[in-house]
């Protein structure tokens, strides 16, 4: 029972982690249409920012999570206004391959820097081991991701709903003509969530380095997560990857844990049964554009 | 002229032999004998040439945008090593044709999958099934021989008289005439009815639908027959080289064989051709430059390639041809890439 339990935490903790990862993707492959699988790249700069803050320079690691998230950001947006703009109108199979150009370069460059073997954060000793909760083994680093992560959602659902950004956002995606024709400055509100976007990926690239691993062959393993998040998500609110992280969280955790062998095996089956069943995902809307 | 038999005399024109063509096979069968020394890789371009043609036939004409065109690679390389190592059909050429089949076999059956859906999903799907097979090569290791893959594969010699060579002539021969003869068959089928109204689907499903084509089954019908086509790459990658391994599945090899398309262009069955020669090269030169960040400039290359424009960047490449050939044979002569977007 308390295997079961220890197992849950941490499929809630890694679905946290994939969904902080993935959700900036959902905009961009989302809403904007654009099929950017490049995104891991952005995750493994930040990942990488954190290490380099945290080992060598002996920053403390909450202050390197910020810098994580700028970093990634700064880097996002300095790509958004130069290349990958003049691509938002480009067929798929353009953007398709200009990301996976990005992709090979990122590793390949990373590689060159900081050498092809996983590297590791220094944590500090309070987020080190685990405690007993009811006899549940809960490990207090993944309380941490639960905490921020959870956190971060909360914060995004509001800032889309409530504030005047968040329903800029939503207008500029729903119809970007109109949106325009309104006075809304349809390119800039998508430079920054893009760029948010990408800030967010960083920071959980620096969270992941304790769990999903973190080496220059990131963007290429996790990419079909992110797309398992955001295609069986759908895009039409925050809830939808939200709900498929977790899901595919829980699976991950729970298939590497009860069936090894099988693990991948049944969260590729299960994805493109859902893609087959229900095309726009399984929160998705049925309109596409 | 009506304007149908307007249409079949320019499709007829199209499908006639050109004298590049024929200087094109000519050069490709004396690269055979002037390098005696680079037969290895030259029966690797030949391979890629293969897999990309198959890829061109259902992105290039169909506009089925595929990232995971190495599952049918993968089935065809081990169903060939599994054949040949079980001494179940000792034939090569049987054999291949068999592992053909087998790729086929699952072409059809996923092309069900593929055809629904529109860009995203069809990535997706492709990508999740060239996944699973991954997965499954690796889960089921008593058959596949897991990481380390299939060892000790002997190959009988092709029709029971010529024997592979340690130097590869023979593979290099091999490979040479099944590519040849592939290239007839698709090229007999691109310009035929068949393949026309591919093109009429590509460039609006909806008014081909419009005009009496079966769209699915038209696109059933070519990922099938390119699923087939890459099967066969994959039994000659084993049956030249004797080994099948967990990587013939690799999302890298798939985006690879983008990359090499997209290098010879789209539409056209020589621009896979093309393609494999230049893409192969480039890999050999930058592995020399810098051996293990070679995937760096590959990547360089293809951001390039897309931000340039792949149209305007095939113009700038015929330049200089079509000024000669200008000059030769008139106006009428000149070549020009059939593309459009998929």
């Amino acid at each position: 029972m308390t295997a079961i339990l220890t197992n849950l935490f941490d499929g809630v903790a890694y679905g946290m982690l994939l969904f902080v990862l993935a959700c900036g993707l959902a905009v961009t492959l989302g809403l904007m249409n654009f099929v950017n699988l490049a995104h891991g790249a952005f995750a493994m700069a930040g990942g990488y920012v954190c290490m380099v803050l945290v080992n060598r320079m002996g920053w403390p690691f909450f202050a390197a999570l910020p810098l994580a998230f700028v970093s990634s950001a700064a880097i996002g947006i300095a790509l958004e206004r130069t290349l990958y703009r003049h691509l938002y109108t480009r067929s798929h199979l353009d953007q398709v391959l200009f990301t996976i150009g990005l992709t090979f370069m990122s590793v390949a460059a990373v590689d060159y820097i900081q050498g092809s073997s996983r590297v590791f954060i220094n944590l500090p000793a309070a987020l080190q081991g685990q405690f007993d909760l009811f006899g549940v083994g809960i490990g207090r680093y993944r309380l941490m991701i639960i905490v921020i992560c959870g956190l971060l959602t909360i914060g995004l659902q509001m800032v889309l709903a409530k504030t005047r950004f968040g329903s800029r956002l939503r207008a500029a995606v729903d119809d970007p003509r109109a949106a325009s024709g309104l006075g809304i400055n349809v390119p800039q509100v998508f430079a920054f969530t893009f760029a948010f976007g990408c800030g967010l990926a960083g920071l959980g690239g620096a969270l992941s380095a304790e769990i999903l691993g973190l080496d220059p062959y990131f963007p290429l393993k996790f990419m079909i997560y992110f797309l398992i998040v955001v295609t069986v998500g759908g895009s039409s609110s925050i809830t939808g990857p939200f709900l498929a992280s977790l899901l595919l969280g829980i699976g991950d955790v729970a298939g590497k844990y009860y069936v090894p062998k099988m693990g991948p095996f049944v969260i590729y089956t299960m994805m493109i049964v859902i893609l087959i069943w229900r095309p726009n995902g399984l929160f998705g809307r049925t309109a596409a554009r | 002229m009506s304007a149908a038999s307007d249409v079949g005399y320019h499709a007829q024109r199209q499908a006639r032999w050109h004298y590049g063509e024929f200087a094109f096979w000519l050069i490709v069968l004396a690269c055979g004998f002037v390098f005696p020394s680079r037969y290895l890789i030259m029966t690797d371009i030949l391979r890629l040439a293969l897999f990309t043609m198959s890829l061109d036939l259902i992105l290039g004409y169909a506009g089925i945008v595929s990232l995971g065109h190495a599952a049918f690679f993968g089935v065809g390389a081990y169903a060939a090593g599994l054949l040949a190592l079980h001494g179940i059909i000792n034939e090569p050429v049987l054999a291949l044709i068999v592992a053909g089949l087998a790729a086929m076999v699952l072409g059809f059956a996923t092309s069900f999958l593929v055809i629904r859906g529109v860009d995203l999903t069809r990535l997706m799907v492709t990508l999740g099934i060239a996944l699973l097979l991954e997965a499954l090569a690796e889960r089921f290791s008593n058959i596949t021989g897991g990481t380390d893959g299939l060892q000790g594969i002997e190959m009988q010699p092709i029709f029971g008289q010529i024997p592979f060579d340690m130097f590869g002539k023979a593979g290099f021969f091999y490979s040479l005439a099944v590519l040849f003869v592939l290239f007839l068959f698709a090229r007999r089928v691109v310009h035929s009815p068949f393949g026309l109204s591919l093109r009429a689907i590509k460039n609006n499903p909806l008014r081909a639908a419009a005009i009496g084509i079966p769209v699915n089954r038209r696109l059933i019908a070519i990922y099938t027959l390119a699923a087939f086509y890459a099967g066969i790459a994959g039994a000659l990658f084993t049956q030249t080289t004797a080994i099948a391994s967990l990587d013939v599945f690799a999302f890298e090899r798939s985006a690879d064989l983008m990359l090499v398309l997209v290098i010879g262009g789209t539409g056209y069955l020589y621009g896979g051709l093309i393609g494999a020669v230049v893409f192969r090269m480039l890999q050999e030169l930058f592995s020399t430059i810098t051996p293990q960040y070679w995937q760096f400039w590959i990547g360089l290359v293809l951001v390039v390639i897309v931000l340039v424009g792949r149209q305007r960047l095939h113009r700038w490449v015929l330049y200089v041809p079509n000024l000669i050939i200008r000059q030769v044979a008139g106006r009428k002569a000149v070549v020009a890439v059939p593309e459009s977007d998929a």
